[in-house]
Formats: C-alpha cells, sequence, structure tokens
C-alpha cells in the first residue's frame, strides 16, 4: 500500500511537469493539442542523442553523478534537448497552428493537432526504430525508506526537481512581465490585447515554457522507465485527465492532477486487474467531467 | 488477370467497410461539428458484439449462440450505440474539447477490454473461426468474395442514401443549424443537447455497423485489428474526401485506402522487411502529411459540401 503510494507519487511527478505545459496551451491557445504528449517523445529521444554527442566529447561527462543513474552529459543534454523542443513546438505553431488559429474553429485544431502528432512519433520512430533505448546501462540500488518503501535515488531526485520547477515557474509566471501578460491572455484575451499585451509573444512564451516542461518530463520518464517512440501516446489520457482534474490554465491544478492521476493509477492496481491500469486515466476524466467540469482549481468559465 | 481482379475485388471490399464508418464519422463531425476521437473504438464494439452473437460454441470464452449475420450485425449498432450514449451524455453538454478526449479515452478503453476480458473477447488471441454469412453457397473464395462486395455495396449504397435523406430532413438542417450557431439554434426552441446526442449515437451505430461487416468478411476478429491508426485513416478518408459530403466520404475512402496499400507495396519493394516497423512509419507519415496538408491547403476536401439555399428563399 505505502510503496503504491511511493511509486504513484513519483509516477505523478512527471505527469504534472508535462501537464503544466498542456494546461498552459489548452488555456492561452484555447484549443485541446493531442500532439503535446509528442513533445515529450521529441524531448526524450534528443536528450539520448545529445547525449551519445557530449559522452563522445569528453569521457569525464560520462561518470554517474552519487548514487544517481545519470550523468553530467545527460544534465548537457536535457538543457539542449529543451531548447530543441521549445523550437519544435514553435515551429509547429508557425507552421501549423497559427494559421489554422485564423482562419478555422478550435476543432480543426484539435484534428491537426492529431495529424502532427502522427507525424512527430513517427519520424523519432523512423528515426530510432521501435526497441526500447535506455539512458543508461548501470544498476541502481534501491534506497530503503521507513516503513518498508524502496525507492530508487533517480525517483527522489524526480520529486525533487518537480518541486524546484514549479517554484520557479510560480516565480515566473507571478514576476516576470511575461508571465504576468500570459495570465492576462488567460484570463480574458480581447482585454489583454487592448490593453497593450502583446499576444504574439504571450503565444510564444507558451510554447516555449510547454516544450521546455514537456522535455524535461519526457527525459525523467526515460530515465525511470524506457525510452519507446509510444512514450508519448501513453501518456495522452493520463497529461489530460491531469489538465482537467486540475482545471485547464491552473498551474497548480495540473499539479495537484499530475499527482492525483499518478496516485490512482498506482493504487487501482490494488482493486482491479492491472491489465486496465491504461484506463485509470480515462475513468477519471469521466467523473471530474460529471461531477466538477471547471475542474477541481479551475473557476467558474 | 484474374489475381489482379480478385485483388481489386478484396480492395473495394475493404475501402467500402471502411467507407461506411466514415459515413458515420461525416455525420458526426461533417454535419454537426462533434469531434470523435475514438472511432475505432465503436467499431470494435459493433465488430466484438456481432463476433460473439454469430460465433460458434467454445470453450471458457461467452458464445454459442449462432444467430444469423443480419441479427448480429444489428446487435452490434445497437451496442456501439449504447457505448456512444454513456460517453455522449456525460460529454456532450460540455467543452468541445473534452469529447474528444473522452471518445479518445474510449477507444483506448474498448482495446483494453479487448485484450484483459478473455472471457468474452478471447483476449490477445481474439476470436477466430467465425462463420462467413451464407458461404455455403459459393464454391470459390473469388465468387464469394464478389458476392460479399455486392453486400457491402448494397449497405453502403443503402446508408448513403438513407443519410442523405436524413441530413436534408428537418431534424438534418437543425444539425447544420447546430454546427453553425448553437445559440441562434436554441433560441428558435431547439434542444442542441439532445439533437447533438442523437446524432452522436446514430454515427457511432454506422461506425459499429461498419465494425460488423468486417468482422463477417473476414472471419475473425481481434483486438490489434482495431489500432488506433485506423482512427486516422478515417478521418484522413473523411478530411480528404470532403467533409460534410456523403459521396466525398466515400471517394475519401476509396482513395485514402488506396493509397495506403499502394504506399505498403512500394515500400515494401523498396525497403527490407528487417525494417518492418520503419515502413510501417514511413506509411504513417504519409497519411499524416495527407492530413494536415489537406487542412491547411485544401479544408474542403476533394468534394466539399454542397451550398442550400431555403427554395423559399428569393435571390
Amino acid at each position: 500500500m505505502l510503496q503504491h503510494l511511493a511509486d504513484g507519487l513519483l509516477t505523478g511527478a512527471i505527469i504534472a511537469l508535462g501537464a503544466i505545459g498542456l494546461s498552459l496551451t489548452m488555456r492561452i491557445l484555447r484549443f485541446a493539442n493531442f500532439s503535446h504528449s509528442e513533445l515529450l517523445t521529441f524531448g526524450a529521444y534528443c536528450a539520448f542523442l545529445f547525449l551519445g554527442f557530449f559522452a563522445a566529447m569528453d569521457g569525464a561527462l560520462q561518470a554517474s553523478i552519487g548514487p544517481f543513474s545519470f550523468s553530467v552529459a545527460l544534465i548537457l543534454a536535457t538543457v539542449v534537448a529543451g531548447g530543441l523542443t521549445a523550437v519544435l513546438a514553435i515551429v509547429l505553431d508557425r507552421i501549423v497552428f497559427s494559421r489554422l488559429r485564423r482562419r478555422a474553429g478550435a476543432m480543426t485544431m484539435v484534428f491537426a493537432s492529431f495529424g502532427v502528432a502522427l507525424l512527430v512519433r513517427n519520424v523519432v520512430l523512423l528515426g530510432f526504430g521501435p526497441d526500447p533505448l535506455y539512458y543508461s546501462n548501470e544498476l541502481q540500488i534501491a534506497v530503503r525508506l521507513p516503513l518498508g518503501v524502496r525507492v530508487m535515488p533517480d525517483q527522489m531526485f524526480v520529486l525533487g526537481l518537480t518541486v524546484v520547477l514549479v517554484v520557479l515557474l510560480h516565480l515566473f509566471l507571478t514576476r516576470s512581465l511575461a508571465g504576468v501578460a500570459m495570465r492576462a491572455v488567460a484570463e480574458n484575451p480581447d482585454l489583454a490585447r487592448v490593453s497593450g499585451v502583446d499576444v504574439a509573444a504571450v503565444v510564444r512564451w507558451t510554447w516555449i515554457l510547454g516544450g521546455v516542461g514537456a522535455a524535461i518530463a519526457g527525459v525523467l520518464y526515460g530515465m525511470t522507465v524506457q525510452l519507446r517512440p509510444e512514450l508519448g501516446f501513453s501518456l495522452i489520457l493520463p497529461l489530460f485527465a491531469a489538465a482537467i482534474l486540475g482545471g485547464t490554465g491552473s498551474m497548480y491544478g495540473a499539479v495537484i492532477g499530475g499527482l492525483l492521476v499518478g496516485l490512482s493509477e498506482n493504487l487501482s492496481a490494488l482493486i482491479i486487474p492491472s491489465g486496465y491500469k491504461p484506463a485509470v486515466p480515462f475513468l477519471l476524466i469521466l467523473l471530474i467531467l460529471y461531477l466538477r467540469p471547471q475542474g477541481l482549481l479551475g473557476g467558474n468559465r | 488477370m484474374i489475381g489482379i481482379a480478385s485483388y481489386l475485388v478484396f480492395f473495394l471490399i475493404l475501402a467500402l467497410i471502411f467507407g461506411v464508418a466514415v459515413l458515420g464519422l461525416n455525420l458526426q463531425w461533417g454535419f454537426t461539428g462533434l469531434f470523435n476521437a475514438g472511432v475505432v473504438g465503436f467499431m470494435a464494439v459493433g465488430a466484438y458484439t456481432t463476433a460473439v452473437l454469430i460465433g460458434p460454441e467454445r470453450a471458457a470464452v461467452l458464445g454459442g449462440f449462432g444467430l444469423p449475420f443480419g441479427v448480429g450485425l444489428l446487435c452490434g449498432m445497437v451496442g456501439s450505440g449504447l457505448a456512444a450514449l454513456i460517453v455522449g451524455i456525460v460529454t456532450l453538454r460540455l467543452r468541445e474539447e473534452y469529447l474528444a478526449v473522452a471518445t479518445f479515452g474510449i477507444a483506448i478503453s474498448v482495446q483494453l477490454v479487448a485484450l484483459n476480458a478473455a472471457f468474452l473477447t478471447g483476449g490477445t488471441l481474439g476470436l477466430i473461426g467465425l462463420p462467413k454469412p451464407l458461404a455455403g453457397l459459393f464454391d470459390r473464395p473469388l465468387t464469394y468474395n464478389i458476392f460479399y462486395l455486392c453486400l457491402v455495396a448494397a449497405i453502403a449504397g443503402l446508408a448513403y442514401l438513407a443519410l442523405e435523406r436524413i441530413v436534408r430532413s428537418p431534424w438534418g438542417r437543425t444539425l447544420k443549424a447546430i454546427r453553425e450557431d448553437e445559440t441562434a439554434a436554441a433560441s428558435l426552441g431547439k434542444n442542441p443537447v439532445r439533437i447533438r446526442l442523437e446524432a452522436f449515437v446514430l454515427g457511432s451505430m454506422i461506425m459499429g455497423l461498419s465494425g460488423g461487416l468486417y468482422v463477417g468478411f473476414i472471419g475473425y476478429v481481434s483486438p490489434f485489428d482495431f489500432q488506433p491508426i485506423l482512427t486516422f485513416q478515417i478521418w484522413t478518408m473523411l478530411i480528404l474526401g470532403g467533409s460534410a459530403n456523403n459521396r466525398g466520404a466515400l471517394l475519401g475512402a476509396v482513395i485514402v485506402w488506396g493509397i495506403w496499400t499502394g504506399s505498403g507495396y512500394a515500400i515494401a519493394q523498396v525497403v527490407p522487411p528487417v525494417y518492418q516497423a520503419q515502413s510501417g512509419a514511413l506509411q504513417v507519415i504519409l497519411i499524416g502529411l495527407l492530413l494536415v496538408g489537406t487542412l491547411l491547403l485544401r479544408p474542403r476536401g476533394l468534394i466539399g459540401e454542397e451550398e442550400h439555399v431555403s427554395r423559399h428563399a428569393r435571390l
């Protein structure tokens, strides 16, 4: 039971990181972006590519840090991957979404996001093949916590990093001009526009935050589970469940939603056969839409 | 020559079976503006319901009803309709994006049930050895396939004619009114939520019919017949052919299925079998480009919606 709780919290932290970006895009760009989870796949594989590059550049970068399985090379690779994923998100917006935003409805954009998801996923599959990949082949020794709970050092790192990133994002959204502009557009796009907010810049910032968050979540997922081309696809429902559960547009909602999704996925193993685990986020979505459609922290719209 | 002819028959049967599903999606998306991201789930519900009802007796799996194929098809449609009703009631009164997420979820869940509920679906093995309707009357596979092609064509034609009538009926005009301006329609005393639900259920029933036809032709059903990619293919068929045009839906089905099988054949000639996964990816990329490209460059598709003006209007 406690082990399930601990595992759920850790999965939840990764889902939360991915869901923050999805929640922001859903609120600011006003469409359900089914290709968001493919940004996780893209980021994770980018990091894999640059991990090899940095490791080849300087062998000393390859050594694992302390009790963790990852190296300085992976951290550097993640930074690069975050940047490239943000660039991909902006490029996709330029080529596809911004054009449709101007002349078609929100649902046409959802349509297109499915097509984009398909393209990204299969380009990754084409480049890296269908077999699972790992950042590191080192075995990790689980740390024993009180009450018989075992966790990997990597998993503790994931949890800590999520907390740090959420605090940083909070500071960005409340203290920086760009962050305040983002919240203004989320609240009321027309009012923000007439008040002189540069909406195009806000859209760019949204994709940057979403892309970087997705890349980090993708790398963390790859680190604690494995890299597969279907990584993002399998996370579509958990991410949407987290965003909808928390109330779209609410960053803290997405974090709480992510943790709840992770917990219920893992705790579900106690009552239903594990084969049905991937359906848990879907049941959560139906439940929250039925009981409280605006989400836990979402205001009335 | 016989080889080409029999392949053509085989190709057309599948294209028309998918065409029926595209007609169902067209009622939902084309005419009503409802986004269904789980087409494959509703097809699978129809397929499995049909398969269980017409299947022979078997150990450890529910079955042995041995009902006629026609009854199986009808029950499959009812099954898909019920699934649509459950999802629709929860989501149709909410923002339309939530319908996309929920239908996507139901497709995933249906696949999980197909994989795990072995007593009903036969699990990963699926249900095999299903009787082909009226197979006893034909001695050669080709003549049987020609018969099945006529059957599918007749059903697709019937569905086409029925839908053409429906969308031109007062109810069909209400669908378009709701799609264009929900508030205006509501102010005229129409109930958008109820009419949307009706269109959603009817469209999903047609998808269930398509799933049942598929089972009748292939003779077995497994979870791997209803992968998410099939949903993308069916959308691409609709978008390319022309949304809100039933002829476009059928045309798109034949063209996209032709591109899919043709590209699969061409890639298999060039790429060695070791890279099977990669060549599959190439095929999907082609479909994705087709979908996004059509949305960007020719949003109305090959033959788009016809403009209807009331015969009472004076220009």
